[in-house]
């Protein structure tokens, strides 16, 4: 019986396979009575939301339901836009290439698992979009893919088309990699703040001369044309504004040094990733126009992390800063909600401002602010439609609508949940699944499940925070 | 030389007076986590027109706690209130008794990644049981004040290393020394329990898995182990008690940690066990029976599924998995949210802690919400970090409800205490009154005008 159980564990994990998650393909949602929070323009009472083809059509009281549509009875409940996460490595296979300290060549787009169950628990906690950073192994990491979290859908459904190109930069303890022990030991230049900064900057000196050299042999300056460069292409678009820069960092001088470098090359940092201590420099950041992406309450977990303080949004928010709140967590992800909720605590930033910084907020950091991130006629219909006040502990999600389709509906996850224990049922009774002494095959060894849904430069303690 | 400048006029020195008590509070901000806790300030309090919310029982409209001796000396509704009492309006404000997290390794673990120097809750070797976490905690830590200014008053902090790791402590989150801190110095013995892992460590390409049946075995062989280290200290006071009533007997030679384990062995202390799935939660039940102990179980993922032999064993479950992620693909997505409402209604005696090393102890009330909001009712999700723990810590005399004679570990708040919207407007401790200040109220002051 416990042999049989390592086959009857693999078994079931085929079947959770998104097929089961039925995907409504009609063309319009009709969600009714509900508190509507837009994210943008407020909070409207017994309203109505349509969604049409994808798109939200109409946003009204009393909105009549067009033939075929889905109606959802939304009284007494609430509805969001589609939570929007900055910083997450769900989905991917691999997190950190981590073999140099510049590996901009590398696309975390080329491992994404359209199959990872991470996928459905964050849409039941009310995340639609998602952008899936390489790790922070390296002064200058991957390129970023920015998706929807379609559930049920081939790979190539989830980027979003027109997100623009982004990359992964990181500063601070991780691209040292002072914390990394075990089988990350192997010593790597940088080793301290000041390698990290030449590092990127030696990359920038390149990217610049590549550049140039392409530019001397497309005017006829030069006959020999320059070699293709994965690595180079990539920065030559940061310079020319053309990619944005997810930058990873803790502390407020490597922040500043990074802004500074970015000066020097005349590119705009987008997001300063964590951000622990963005509040020292806050009218630098502001200056800039840079975003800052962070944990709310996150502190104390490794040196760099000390001088973190929940009240960072607060600060960053009165300066004018552009703030989101992500996970960078498969776990954190289902509640992000509540760490939106934390801001109004803290300081006191109004609930709706509060709200955007899971929403709008972290679409416009994206560059995807035109087709999500608030409910407005025209946008994505990615919205989430909750038990009660999304940030009151006491509310669930309840529906989550990708693009309008319904993909997580917790009435349906109960009916699931039979049909699974039904399918396993019946899986237990086969030949194959019986212990090898009692005729059954020989018993497989199981494989555990790998473990790339989080960074774990950033996790170095097991992920119990 | 400068101060005889011409140069020296009221207003420079003023800049200058301003720029050193800047700095000295930039310095303290940077310092190594020593933030030197305030200890608040005793007094007779009376905190009049609030909802007092007892957990024990009713919950009082319009009513007035007093405070005194450190204790609660009144509570209800047509209270007066004594002479000399410091008044607080509790107007539109509510009283909750404070919060209890029963699983963290607070004070031992300053900075837990790449700071090693401010790590003491894993001692090395496998049998620690004389490693005690009231001599390992800094009351000074600055996890201390973080964590209580959100309402949490109490924790149980737990050395975590080796197979026997050691004796966990109850402590307030109040005082300059481990012993003014101290409710129960040597609560519990945590014992890691060998769990069924088919993890082999890691090698090329990620997790290595071994197969099952080694699993399986390597299982066997640590359980054996631990069961050795047990029959060893039961034969070990049996000797002692022995030479006690026959003084002829050779004199046992003395072995700390054999010693240390003496009131667990004799069932007067708790032992803990981690355990998080089923199989591994019923293996811990009849460890317990076998060695007649007194059980707990840390973690508990499943132990609503093992009620039957939890119940039957008298084991009470610290529940630690609300902020985890569920472990297999085809587990229910809300799992680990839905484990507390299982096991209340399968009769289980449990309740719900951060598990967290000390910093994100604060969160305490939002793991209870989010059981509240699948399957526990809101009454319970409170219960389950304030007198559930306290029955399960044993302290339920003194703490986690809001009665007459109990200590005054109280928190005022503008709401529920369990929704992170709500602010803690007064804190008692030992009924202190508490400053609202910490390590990230100072940066805060620092840095929020910096223009």
């Amino acid at each position: 019986m416990r042999k049989s159980l390592a086959i009857l564990v693999l078994m079931v994990i085929s079947m959770i396979s998104p097929a089961l998650v039925a995907a409504q393909s009609q063309t319009a949602v009709l969600i009714k009575n509900a508190t509507v929070m837009t994210a943008v323009r407020g909070t409207l009472e017994n309203t109505d939301i349509l969604i049409q083809n994808g798109k939200i059509t109409k946003i009204g009281k009393n909105l009549n339901a067009p033939v075929g549509a889905q109606v959802i009875d939304a009284s007494g409940k609430y509805v969001t836009p589609g939570i929007i996460d900055c910083h997450s490595h769900s989905m991917l296979d691999s997190i950190n290439e981590g073999t140099y300290s510049v590996t901009s060549m590398t696309r975390t787009r080329d491992v994404i698992n359209p199959t990872d169950i991470t996928i459905y628990r964050a849409l039941a906690g009310g995340v639609t979009t998602a952008n899936l950073l390489h790790g922070s192994a390296n002064s200058i990491g991957g390129q970023n893919t920015v998706v929807k979290f379609k559930w049920g859908h081939a790979v190539e459904d989830y980027p979003i088309a027109d997100a623009p190109p982004g990359i992964k930069f990181a500063m601070g303890e991780n691209p040292k990699g002072t914390n990394s022990g075990g089988r990350n030991a192997v010593p790597r230049y940088p080793r301290t703040r000041m390698g990290v900064i030449e590092t990127m900057r030696d990359a920038f000196l390149r990217a610049r001369d590549y550049k140039q050299a392409w530019a001397d042999f497309k005017s006829g300056k030069t006959k020999i044309q320059p070699r293709k460069d994965l690595e180079l292409e990539p920065l030559v678009e940061v310079i020319e504004g053309k990619r944005l820069v997810h930058a990873h960092d803790y502390r407020s001088d490597e922040a500043l040094n990074l802004m500074l470098l970015a000066d020097e090359f005349g590119f705009k940092i987008a997001t300063l990733q964590h951000g622990l201590e963005a509040y020292k420099i806050a009218p630098e950041i502001a200056k800039r126009g840079t975003g800052v992406s962070i944990f709310t309450d996150s502190w104390s977990y490794k040196l760099e992390a000390y001088d973190a303080i929940p009240y960072n949004a607060y600060i960053l928010w009165k300066n004018g800063v552009v703030v989101s709140i992500n996970s960078d967590s498969d776990e954190r992800m289902r509640r992000l909600n509540l760490d939106a909720a934390k801001v109004e605590k803290y300081g006191g930033v109004p609930e709706e401002d509060a709200l955007k910084m899971i929403t709008i907020n972290p679409a416009k950091q994206l560059g995807i602010d035109k087709r999500t991130g608030s409910i407005e006629v025209g946008k994505d219909g990615d919205v989430v439609i909750w038990t009660g006040h999304p940030f009151s502990v006491y509310s669930r999600v309840e529906t989550t609508i990708v693009e309008g389709e319904v993909l997580f509906d917790r009435s349906k996850d109960a009916q699931m949940r039979l049909d699974v224990a039904k399918e396993r049922e019946a899986l237990e009774k086969l030949d194959v699944n019986k212990a090898d002494k009692a005729g059954g095959p020989p018993t497989r060894v199981p494989t555990e499940k790998r473990l790339a849904d989080r960074d774990e430069a950033e996790y170095g303690d097991g992920g119990k925070r | 030389m400068i101060w005889r400048s011409k140069m020296l006029n009221a207003k420079c020195f003023l800049w200058l007076l301003l720029t050193v008590m800047s700095a000295s509070h930039y310095v303290n901000a940077q310092n190594d986590g020593s933030e030197q806790n305030q200890n608040g300030r005793a007094g007779t309090f009376a905190i009049v027109g609030a909802r007092i919310v007892t957990v024990s029982g009713a919950t009082i409209e319009n009513g007035t706690v007093v405070i005194q001796n450190g204790k609660i000396a009144a509570v209800g509704a047509e209270i007066s209130v004594p002479a000399g009492a410091e008044t607080i309006d509790g107007k539109g404000l509510m009283i909750f008794p404070g919060m209890i997290d029963a699983n963290t390794t607070l004070g031992m673990a300053e900075i837990p990644l790449g700071v090693p120097g401010s790590v003491d809750s894993a001692e090395t070797g496998s049998m620690n049981a004389n490693a005690k976490a009231i001599k390992g905690i800094n009351p000074h830590s600055s996890h201390v004040e973080v964590a209580r200014v959100n309402g949490i008053t109490t924790v149980l902090s737990t050395p975590v290393g080796g197979t026997i790791a050691g004796q966990a402590a109850v402590i307030n989150l109040i005082g300059s020394t481990q012993d003014e801190m101290a409710v129960v110095r040597e609560f519990g013995l945590m014992v890691n329990f060998p769990r069924l892992s088919t993890f082999g460590g890691f090698g090329p390409g990620g997790r290595q898995p071994v197969d099952f049946g080694e699993a399986v075995k390597r299982r066997d062989t640590q359980l054996e182990e631990l069961r050795k280290i047990f029959t060893a200290a039961e034969n070990y006071i049996r000797a002692k008690d022995a030479y006690a009533s026959d003084k002829t007997l050779p004199y046992p030679a003395t072995d700390l940690r054999y010693d240390a384990m003496a009131p667990y062995i004799r069932g007067a202390r708790p032992v803990m066990f981690n355990a998080e799935r089923e199989r591994d939660i019923r293996a811990v039940a009849r460890f317990v029976a076998e060695h007649k102990l007194k059980g707990i179980i840390v973690g508990g993922q499943e132990a609503w599924k093992a009620a039957d032999e939890l119940k039957k064993n008298n084991i009470s479950v610290i529940y630690t998995n609300i902020y985890n992620l569920p472990v297999l693909d085809d587990d229910d997505y809300d799992s680990l949210f839905a484990a507390p409402a299982k096991m209340q209604q399968a009769g289980v005696k449990f309740c719900i802690s951060t598990g967290n090393d000390g910093a994100e102890v604060r969160d305490l009330p939002y793991h209870a919400g989010l059981a509240g909001s699948f399957g526990l009712s809101r009454e319970d999700a409170l219960r389950s970090v304030t007198l559930y723990p306290a029955e399960i810590l044993g302290i339920s005399d003194r703490l986690g409800s809001i009665d007459v004679g109990k200590v005054a570990n109280l928190v005022v708040t503008d709401g529920d205490m369990l929704e992170p919207r709500t602010n803690v407007k007064y804190l008692f401790i030992n009924g202190r009154l508490m400053p609202l200040t910490s390590r990230h109220t100072r940066l805060f002051d620092a840095f929020k005008d910096r223009k």
